[in-house]
């Protein structure tokens, strides 16, 4: 049986207490994308500015339990003024970090592309996570993964319409 | 030391506690303390032997052979059938009880036969910020489809309706759709108040009964809805089966919900001709087992008398919330009404600034399961201010010494996130 140490690491909570990145950027110039949790009502709201590939800024609103807000705080540190393809990589890991435990439970329907891709990533690299690698426990409360994964998958929109933004703008 | 037996109400509940295979178990060590009735209750063991006693003895498609034990499954159906009706006072049960998968189904059926017969665009419907999504999104949907208005009774801080305005809103309103009992405040409504307003103003009233019924003293011929909706799983009963209760006069003109078997008298190449009440609205093979739970169900609650019941989820929430206030203090907000005979056993709380699905997560290491979330209530959040809530839940067989388990599980939280 998974203790609660496991979910509620001492990174966890100190990203809960004390968030990183805190607020909205002006939209625009910004891409503003809001990313819901409909079986508990938890909002999220990611602000990010993409420049020449990089993410340059970032700022997280919103409101959630402290996995999905500490999620999202480690997330915007660990993206911030990384290069666009660097962020995905780290999407596919951070999911796939999620996503390898959660097709191992019983009763899991069996994953889309997108997880697969994730856990060929996952295998690769995990030990790229960082301080990320705190959120691992997760896992052990399936339940939970959702709050954690929210945060990435409201930034994984974010990229994409910045760059079909870029695309459009471009053609 | 709390009590286990409520001598004042008539309630054994120490005794009657023994009727629930699941109240014996642990959870991570520690003895189960379920405070999530509202979602779903147990299930005695009254109720799970009748199901597997029909199961192994009597089970045949009902409405159907003429062999012997196909008799005596539709004999046990329809009996099931009319206990429900008795139990809530249906002047007819035989014809005005439809059996559904639940509450939800119920509603819905209500928003595709009348509100399809009778809605038309420009129309105004009339509902409550308190309501279950159950009794929203259907007749969103009906609204967009028709170009309905939908209108909303507001509520006030202490989580009651605000009444003083009704006659103006229900001007020109059709149909009142209104929960008898809240599922996140606890709430009782007055259903009969407003639905003589709304009668008045020549509208059909809608109730969902989903939390009420299992909880309180239900007289259909009294209460003033129209339509009453409820699920067997809140009450002692098994899942996949719930009730939809309508006036013989209102059901009887009504064209069918779900298109199949069972539901029809004829079918030729033309066309078909619907069955009577209430097969009319049952298309398929009904959830038979089920019934006969849902039967069983309602016997134990008319052994043990509503009346009962009510009275001591009364004297429990009443001791749950002067307990959490005496311990909390300030850093606890209970949601809904302060007087504890106005309002069911539900109590949504917000605990110092500490998330609801962690609360629910610590709670659940001391062996209590409690409710986090937005309780399919999302208007209601909002007019709360609030995104999710925890709810701790009683029924019948909850004691004082489970409210206790939750505050000292609360303590814990407190201290854990310090």
């Amino acid at each position: 049986m998974a203790g609660l140490e496991d979910l509620y690491r001492e990174i966890i909570l100190d990203h809960y207490r004390s968030p990183r990145n805190r607020g909205e950027l002006p939209s625009p110039p910004a891409q503003r994308v809001e990313g819901f949790n409909p079986l508990c009502g938890d909002e999220i709201v990611v602000t990010l500015e993409v420049t020449d590939g990089t993410v340059s800024d970032i700022k997280i609103g919103g409101t959630g339990c402290s996995i999905s807000q500490s999620s999202a705080s480690l997330m915007s540190a660990a993206v911030k003024g990384k290069p666009v393809t660097e962020v995905r990589d780290l999407i596919r890991t951070f999911k796939g970090m999620m996503s390898i435990h959660e097709s191992t439970l019983p009763g899991k329907d069996s994953q889309d592309e997108d997880d697969i891709e994730a856990t060929e990533a996952q295998l690769l690299d995990v030990d790229s996570l960082g301080e990320l690698a705190a959120l691992q426990g997760v896992v052990k409360f399936p339940v939970r993964i959702k709050c954690a994964t929210l945060s990435w998958n409201t930034l994984a929109q974010g990229l994409d319409e910045a760059e079909s933004k870029t695309e459009s703008a471009s053609a | 030391m709390a009590g286990l037996i409520d001598v004042a109400h008539g309630l054994d509940v120490e005794t009657l506690r023994k009727d629930f295979p699941l109240l014996a178990q642990e959870v991570n060590g520690h003895p189960i303390t379920y405070l999530d009735s509202a979602a779903s209750s147990q299930r005695p063991r009254q109720v799970l032997d009748a199901m597997r006693e029909y199961d192994e003895t009597t089970h045949a498609n009902v409405h159907r052979g003429v062999y012997g034990i196909a008799e005596e499954a539709t004999h046990r159906f329809e009996a099931a059938r009319v206990a429900v009706g008795r139990f809530i006072g249906a002047p007819n049960p035989a014809r005005e009880i439809l059996f559904s998968k639940n509450a939800t189904e119920g509603l819905n059926l209500v928003a595709n036969t009348w509100g399809r017969t009778h809605l038309h665009p420009g129309d105004s419907i009339l509902l409550t910020e308190m309501e279950h999504h159950a009794n929203i999104v259907p007749w969103q949907m009906l609204a967009e489809e028709r170009e309905l208005s939908i209108r909303w009774i507001p509520i006030d801080d202490d989580g009651a309706l605000i009444l003083d305005d009704l006659e103006r809103l229900v001007d020109g309103v059709k149909l009142v759709g209104i929960t008898c009992m809240s599922n996140v405040l606890g709430t009782l409504n007055p259903v009969g108040d407003i639905a003589r307003v709304a009668h008045a103003a020549g509208a059909v009233v809608v109730a969902d009964g989903a939390q009420s019924v299992p909880h309180l003293p239900t007289d259909v011929s009294t209460l003033g809805c129209d339509f009453l909706a409820f699920s067997a799983h809140k009450m002692l009963g098994p899942t996949g089966i719930g009730v939809l209760w309508g006036r013989d006069e209102l059901l009887t003109p009504l064209p069918p919900f779900l298109g199949g078997g069972e539901m029809i008298l004829d079918v030729r190449k033309e066309g078909f001709t619907p069955n009577d009440l209430p097969w009319r609205f049952e298309a398929g093979t009904p959830p038979i087992t089920e019934a006969i739970g849902l039967g069983a169900a309602v016997e134990y609650l008319q052994a043990i008398g509503m009346e009962s019941i009510r009275a001591h989820e009364i004297s429990l929430t009443t001791y749950a919330m002067n307990t959490l206030a005496e311990r909390f203090g300030d850093d606890i907000r209970i949601f809904g009404p302060k007087d504890p005979t106005q309002r069911g056993g539900v109590l949504s709380f917000a605990y110092r600034d500490i998330h609801p699905h962690d609360v629910s997560q610590i709670l659940d290491q001391y062996g209590v399961c409690v409710r986090a979330g937005h309780h399919c209530a999302k208007p209601l959040m909002r007019r709360l201010g609030v995104n999710a809530t925890a709810r701790a839940s009683f029924a019948l067989y909850n004691t004082e010494s489970d409210v206790d388990t939750l505050a000292n599980a609360l303590a814990e939280t407190g201290a854990f996130f310090g």
